[in-house]
Formats: structure tokens, sequence, C-alpha cells
């Protein structure tokens, strides 16, 4: 069966004064029909760029150099800017982080989901406003109808993130990026927003790849988890099985420094060292030079080889059992 | 909305009496009417009784109650050089300067803006460097020589329009009007553009590094990720984005221009009441002075209560702000 989505050897680099910034660098992955997969990393990992990449919305001087991106079997790398537009929004659409930057502040939510649909196909006033209002309604906003009047400033921050993730339900999208939807809020609405967001991508029937930065929101919506450093995918597997047993000492070191697995009256773990910059990479693997079990192998950047059980990793000395 | 108008209103009241009293003290420091409005060689009883009949032997402040007294009931005086009501005489000269403002001022914005919009969208494009070079050559060109230039090259080398007046009019409401006659527009065309030139730059600037600053926005990126044409995104959320500036900019050019075109008035010798008070501070013409003053500053008071006006419809965030 054909992936919905099949990324391979994606390399979205940035034309800088100092030369090419490769901030997403050769990144493969797949997900299927109705499946939510998390993409983990810290700021400058990629993951951000990952998800733009795949929308095509990259602006110079960023360019996708190589790979490809793979809808349905569909190429979507090198497609003309018309033919992107009408996959935006309609087959693949796109939650972002911060909903009072997102939404328009000077025009009603009604017009902004009719300028959604207009994307795609002609719609009349009324219809645009019935199925605006219906789409509100599943995402738990109460008195749609009428609300479609109202402007951005006039919601709670979670009201106007269920509002941007309305829009990018609107045209019944098969796949929703989700770029860290839930950092700008409140962390009791962070979780509201979650349960609902897995239910209505169980309903829809759509594929969300999770993008954050937060390993514990991540594991509680996704079922995979894609975890990324220096533009790299790092890791890969089941959710469960990689909280439980990472391989790459990446994965570890972040697990390991989770508020949640410290112990009580004991400072918090951290991994030594920081990221470095994508300037100015290490040979090799990226995460050598914070790497307790680094070895002079190291230096030949390790490929991503199968640790067993849908298992992914890129190490030359991984960690629970996988033997390089 | 009522206490904010109860509010404006008495505001201007005040400006307006601050205004007048500046304004008489300021034109009586000018110089003494009567030596230029008799003849040197009067005599004496003539002299004296020209003196009282303008109210003239009163002191300032004498003179200035009278001038309150008659203006609560309308009557702003007569012209010295006239003798007909100076209402009247700035009346009958208003609609010429107002055409002539109307059609520089909305000419220089509706061609300023989108082209200012396609210069902060492609700011690297040829056509956008042109623009931009225009726009310098329009800021930094006295108007007084491009009048000249324009009269020179069009009027007197090529012949194709007239050099000055206001040509053919036809009346509507009472109001003589150039714009209703082709011969009219022929005559103000070059007169509007040179008053225009200096606002088409300004309106390119402003439009331009608006569209640039929210071309950046992730107001912009979701509307593309969801698939909104790269026009629809100009038109329907970077416009009404960037309008508040623009309105503020339009409010004051035209303003002041209605105020102050009299440099354009002069040279084109266009009827309007750029060329009455220029005309009336060399013969010292005082009550026109006056008049014309505090018509103006009444006229920057309206404008800048329309323009607040239009700040409420523009952006929703200020009428709830003012309604809270």
């Amino acid at each position: 069966m054909i992936p919905l989505l099949e990324v391979t050897d994606l390399a979205t680099h940035f034309a800088t004064r100092n030369g090419a910034l490769k901030a997403v660098d050769g990144v493969s992955f797949s997900i299927a029909e109705g499946e939510i997969i998390g993409l983990v990393g810290e700021s400058g990992s990629g993951k951000s760029v990952t998800g733009f990449s795949i929308l095509g919305l990259i602006d110079p001087p960023g360019r996708i150099v190589g790979g490809s991106v793979k809808l349905k079997g569909r190429e979507l790398v090198g497609l003309s800017a018309r033919e992107l537009r009408a996959i935006r929004g309609r087959e693949i659409a796109m939650v972002f982080q911060d909903p009072s930057a997102t939404l328009n502040p000077v025009l009603t939510i009604g017009t902004q989901m009719r300028l959604a649909l207009e994307a795609h196909g002609s719609v009349s006033e009324s219809e645009a406003r019935a199925r605006s209002a219906e789409v509100l309604e599943r995402v738990g906003i109460p008195d749609a109808a009428r609300r479609l009047d109202a402007h951005p400033h006039q919601f709670s921050g979670g009201m106007r993130q269920r509002v941007a993730i309305a829009i990018a339900l609107l045209n019944r999208p098969k796949l929703i990026i989700c770029d860290e939807p839930t950092t700008a809020l409140d962390v009791s609405i962070q979780a509201q927003i979650l349960t609902e967001m897995r239910d209505l991508a169980r309903e829809f029937g759509t594929a969300m790849i999770w993008i954050s930065h937060d390993l514990a929101t991540v594991s509680s919506i996704a079922s995979r988890l894609l975890v990324m450093y220096a533009g790299r995918i790092i890791e890969e597997g089941p959710v469960a099985n990689v909280l439980r047993q990472p391989q790459h000492p990446y994965t570890a070191g972040l697990l390991a420094s989770l508020p949640a697995n410290a112990e009580r009256g004991m400072d918090l773990v951290q991994i030594p060292g920081s990221t470095p910059s994508l300037f100015d990479l290490p040979p090799g693997c990226a995460f050598q030079p914070r790497c307790d079990r680094r070895s002079p192998a190291c230096v030949v950047m390790p490929e991503l080889t199968s640790g067993g059980l849908g298992r992914r990793r890129r190490c030359h000395h991984p960690l629970n059992g996988g033997s390089a | 909305m009522l206490g904010f108008m109860i509010q404006r209103l008495l505001q201007a009241l005040v400006v307006m009496l601050v205004i007048s009293a500046l304004v008489f003290v300021g034109v009586y420091a000018v110089g003494n009417p009567i030596d230029v409005l008799i003849s040197p060689d009067a005599t004496q009883q003539i002299r004296e009784a020209a003196i009282k009949a303008y109210g003239l032997d009163q002191p300032l402040w004498k003179q200035y109650i009278d001038f309150l007294g008659r203006l609560i009931q309308g009557d702003f005086g007569r012209s010295f050089l006239y003798n007909m009501p100076v209402l009247d005489l700035i009346g009958s000269r208003i609609p010429a300067t107002l055409e002539l403002t109307l059609v520089a001022v909305l000419g220089a914005t509706l061609l300023g803006v989108p082209l200012g919009m396609y210069a902060g969208y492609r700011p690297d494009s040829i056509a956008s460097r042109l623009i931009m070079t225009l726009s310098i050559f329009g800021f930094s060109v006295p108007t007084f020589w491009i009048g000249l230039v324009l009269i020179f090259t069009f009027a007197v080398q090529l012949g194709w329009l007239p050099a000055g007046n206001r040509g053919e009019t036809a009346t509507l409401f009472g109001v003589e009007w150039s714009f209703l006659t082709a011969n009219g527009w022929k005559h103000m065309l070059l007169p509007a553009l040179n008053l225009s030139l200096f606002k088409f730059a300004m309106m390119v600037r402003l439009a331009r590094a608006g569209t640039r600053e929210i071309m950046l926005t992730d107001t912009v990126r979701f509307a593309r990720a969801a698939g909104e044409s790269e026009f629809t995104i100009l038109r329907r959320h970077v416009l009404r984005l960037i309008s508040i500036p623009i309105v503020t900019v339009f409010g004051l050019e035209f303003g002041s221009t209605m105020a102050f075109a009299v440099v354009t008035e002069t040279i084109f010798s266009w009827p309007g009441v750029g060329k009455l008070i220029i005309d009336s501070i060399s013969s010292l013409d005082r009550p026109v002075m006056v008049a014309y003053l505090m018509l103006v500053a009444f006229f920057f008071i309206v404008i800048n209560l329309l323009v607040d006006l239009s700040y409420a419809a523009l952006d929703p965030r200020l009428r709830t702000r003012r309604a809270a």
C-alpha cells in the first residue's frame, strides 16, 4: 500500500553569507492514512522547516535542494506555485504555534474561514457560513453561528487556537501539520486541545504530524516518534517503545532531563554541552561532542539503521540492546 | 461613542478658541493694514475715518472681543480689499482648491498604494527598483521646480495642455466645478500632477514598508498554508493590515494640501484659496487671514476626527477598547 505521505532524503538549505545553512539534511519518513506521528527536537533541529518544506512554504533564501515529498504517490517537490496552492489547505493543512499571530486581527472569523474555503472553489455566502459554523461547532466553539461575526481578539487563547484548527479542518485535509500548536497555551488548555485534536483526527481520519520540543505532549498524542537533531532524524519508533528504551544517547539524555523523571531532591539531569551551530557541525555524528558513548568511529556519519520492532536510529553505539 | 463625540467636540472648541487668539495676535503683528489700504497722500481726516470704520482705533483686546462676539453670530467680518463678507469670499474659492486637492491626493493614493505594495512584495524586482527611484525623485525635487518643468514641457514645448487657469466649469449644487468638463480636466491635469508627486512618493514608501513587514508575519504564512492565492493575501489581508497608517497620511496630506497648495496654485494661476491667502497677506487683509487660518484649523480638526473614526472602522480591536 502506498503511504499517505512519503518523505525521502529531503534537504532544505538556507543560503547565507557564511555558506549554506543545512536546516534539513536528508530526512526520510512516511505516514499512513490517519496516523499521528510526533516530530521532536530542540529549536533549530529542523523540525519546523521539515513541516514547511512538505507544504512548499519555504521563503527565500531557503530552498528545497534535494529529496522528494510524495503525497499518495504524487511528487510535490518541483510542483508549480499554482499546483502547490491547490494542495495546501485542501490535502495538507497546517496549524501554527501562536493563534494570536496567525489569525488576521482585523477580519472576522467568518471572513477568514470564507477566504480559506474560497481558496478551493467558489462557495456562496450562506453555504460558507453554514460549513464554517459546522466545523467551529466540531472543535468545541459554543454558539458558533453567531461567533462567525466576532474578531480574533474577542476569543480567549485556547478558543483562538480552536478557530485556527477549524480553519485547517475546513477543507477536510488528509494531513494536518501541527507546529507546536499548544506551546503558547495554558497547561490546562493544552491537555484539552490535545485530546480534542486526537479525537478529531480519529473521527475525520486525518493524519497528523505533531511538531514539538516537548516530549511529554507529543507522546500523549502520537503513536510514532521521530527525534531530530541538527537537521537529521536520529531516532524513530513507536512512542511507548522509544520512551521506555531509547536507543540514541541523545533521546536518552532528553528523557533523563524531563522533570517528571527526576529524583526528588536531586538536581535535574542535563545533557552536557549545547546544541552545535549548523554552520559549525562536528564531523560525523553531530551529537558526538556531547555524547558519553563516543568513540573514534563517530567521526563518520552513522546511517539510520534498523533497531528492530519498527525502530531506526542513527548511532554507532546504540543503547538498549541495539548493537550497531 | 456618544461620550467620545462630546469629548471631541469640547476639545475642538478649546482648540478653536486658542487658535483664534493666536491668529489674531499674530496677524496684528504682521503690520498695519491702513498703510496699505489708504494712499499715503490722503488727508488726516480720511485716514482717521478709515481707521475708525475698520475698528482699528480700539485696543487689541477690545478688537478681539468684538471679533469673537461677531464670530458667535457666524460673522467673520468683511474683507478690507474686496469689501465683501470674508466667508463668501473664501467660500467662492474653496471648490477650486477642493477639487484640485481631491484629484491630487486620491490619484496619489490609488496609484501609490498598489505600486508600493508591489515594491514591498517583490523588493528585488526591476519594476520595484524603478518605482522606488521614482519615489525618491518625488521626495527630493522641489514642487515649484517640477511645476515649471511641467509647464515648460507640456504647455510651452509640446502644447498639449494649458499652462494655467481653471478652464471651463459646470455647475453642480450651485457651485462651479472643473472636473465636470473635459476642458476643465485638461486644465487640472498639470497642477494635480504637480501636487500629487510628493504624496505619491510618500504613499509608495508607506505601502512598501507596511507590506514588507506584514509579508513576514505568521498571518500571511497561515493564509498561504490554507491555499489562498498571493493576490487574495495581498488584497484581503495585507491591504487591510497596512491601511491605518495610509489613512492617517491621507488625512494629513489632504488637510495640508487644502490649506497650503499655495505654490502650485500660484504657478498655475489656479484661482483657489492658496492664491487668495497669498494676496491677502501681501495686502494685509486681516479679516481674510484670520478667517482663513481659523478655517484651516477647523478643517484639520474635522479631518482628524474622520481619521480617528475610520481607525475604529478599520481595526476592531480599537472599537472594543473604546467601548470598554
